[in-house]
């Protein structure tokens, strides 16, 4: 059942893309020409392999330098300021070499906040994530699934405006997917925008308020994600949808 | 035959009865050893560190020397060192010549590039690993540093236990610059040279037994510390 009870994201964490161009070795791999992501709900990047999908997530982080293009965050032009207003999530949850939440605690001492703040945030996350008795466990010998919410949780801690994701539950079964789309579904609720990569189609019917599809760098459609999967209106969509090897 | 029994019955005698000659050389060795790795670690964890995430022109050609440097010859240390702290050197003035510091500074030279370069490298695999995800939570590559020392330091204790392991059983640099002075500057490895070929072959093993089973120590200690490290990684693989 898609989530619906989405608030109206606030102005400044709107996404605008405009010009957005990346090349490796003369080779253009990201080709961006307009993309505004301002829904109240998450935004689902769909696409094949090398569509340019991760690469456009690490732009928009700042993690990679863009060659030519700009992208605004609330309408002021990305810096480093804003990075402090995002987190993002990676396909291979990378945790620190100590325990569970010591993974947590790295973050929160960032913000500054005291220790008896600090112990009690942990738990209020550890709970969140379902990790509660894990607290003292190294990070390195949780499950896949575990692994992944913490790093979601670590994420959150940070409170970002926005949350990317690349691809979390991509190498998870059912049971854990679940649990991290539920993590998703929470943090979209309170407010946070989601912006994520997914394979899934079924993961962007169930979590999507809007879907980009991208191929070849390019988006191929951007579009509300009831309008995406009844009435799709590029050809790319129409094959991608039905089970076309789209490349 | 009889005679090789013989000495290794004396050699245990000297070390079950204490023999306060046999302990003061076993305890001038490690002060020596540990203070030249503790040294070491100051100097080359912080430049193996620097390696690691720093950027710069050259960078590769100082990872290749550093590289080489661990494989030094310790008798071009021993003459080296002892160039420099000779009466005609530039570091004579601070009479170290034959004194257990001179062996010290040999032992530094000999332990810092294998600091620096096992520091070096687990820096840089375990960054390749953490960037990203460091800098999107906002650490800068320099407040990155100690995070990444902090969470390689089973990998840094390591390289300590193999600077110690190289220091603990040198011989060639530390009896050129040292020159095996008895009660003075006289160590396990020296000590087991000189016996030999005045025949004392006594104390000649019973130091070789201690120095075999200090590095039985220092090789488990390091084993231990990598099982314990993969054991966390390996629970749920």
């Amino acid at each position: 059942m898609r989530e619906t009870a989405f608030p109206e994201a606030t102005q400044r964490a709107a996404i605008e893309v405009a010009g957005l161009h990346v090349a490796i070795d003369g080779q253009p791999l990201l080709d961006v020409r307009e993309l505004v992501l301002d829904g109240p709900g998450p935004t689902l990047i769909l696409g094949p392999n090398g569509a340019g999908k991760s690469l456009l997530l690490r732009c928009l982080h700042g993690l990679i330098a863009p060659d030519r293009g700009t992208i605004r965050q609330g309408g002021v032009a990305m810096g480093a300021a804003h990075r402090s207003c995002q987190a993002m999530v990676f396909q291979r949850p990378v945790l620190l070499r100590r325990p569970v939440a010591a993974n947590l605690d790295f973050v929160l001492r960032r913000q500054g906040l005291g220790r008896a703040e600090r112990r009690q945030r942990i738990a209020e996350l550890l709970a969140e994530g379902g990790l509660a008795g894990k607290a003292r466990q190294s990070a390195r010998s949780l499950s896949g699934g575990e692994a992944q919410r913490l790093a979601i949780l670590r994420a959150l801690a940070t409170g970002p405006e926005i949350l990317f994701l690349d691809e979390p539950t991509s190498a998870l079964d059912p049971a854990a997917t679940q649990a991290i789309e539920a993590m998703i579904r929470r943090a979209a609720r309170r407010g946070t925008r989601i912006v994520m990569v997914t394979h899934d189609i079924g993961q962007a019917r169930r979590l999507g308020h809007d879907i980009v599809l991208m191929q070849g760098g390019c988006v191929a459609e951007h579009a509300p994600a009831h309008v995406f999967f009844e009435a799709p209106r590029s050809e790319a969509a129409k094959r991608f949808l039905a089970g076309a090897l789209v490349i | 035959m009889q005679d090789f029994a013989q000495e290794f019955k004396s050699a245990a005698a000297l070390i079950l009865a204490g023999d306060p000659e046999l302990w003061a050389i076993v305890l001038l060795s490690l002060k020596v050893s540990l203070l030249a790795v503790l040294i070491a670690a100051l100097i080359g964890m912080p430049l193996g560190a620097a390696l690691g995430v720093g950027r710069f022109p050259g960078r590769r050609a100082v990872v290749i020397v550093l590289n080489a440097l661990m494989g030094l010859p310790p008798v071009v240390v021993g003459l080296l060192v002892y160039l420099m702290l000779s009466r005609s050197g530039p570091l004579g003035v601070l009479n170290l010549l034959y004194t257990p510091s001179a062996m010290i500074v040999a032992q530094v030279v000999l332990v810092t590039p294998i600091v620096a370069a096992l520091t070096r490298q687990t820096v840089e695999t375990l960054d390749a690993e953490y960037s990203e995800q460091l800098r999107s939570l906002g650490v800068s590559r320099l407040a990155s540093v100690p995070t990444l020392l902090w969470d390689s330091r089973l990998a840094l204790l390591t390289a300590l236990l193999a600077g110690f392991g190289r220091a603990i059983a040198e011989v060639g640099a530390v009896i050129m610059v040292g020159g095996n002075i008895n009660h003075v500057t006289r160590v396990m490895t020296t000590t087991i040279a000189l016996e030999t070929s005045k025949g004392n072959l006594a104390l000649a093993l019973a130091l070789g037994t201690i120095l075999i089973g200090i590095a039985v120590t220092v090789t488990g200690a390091v084993s231990l510390l990598g099982l314990n490290d993969d054991r966390g990684a390996l629970k749920h693989a």
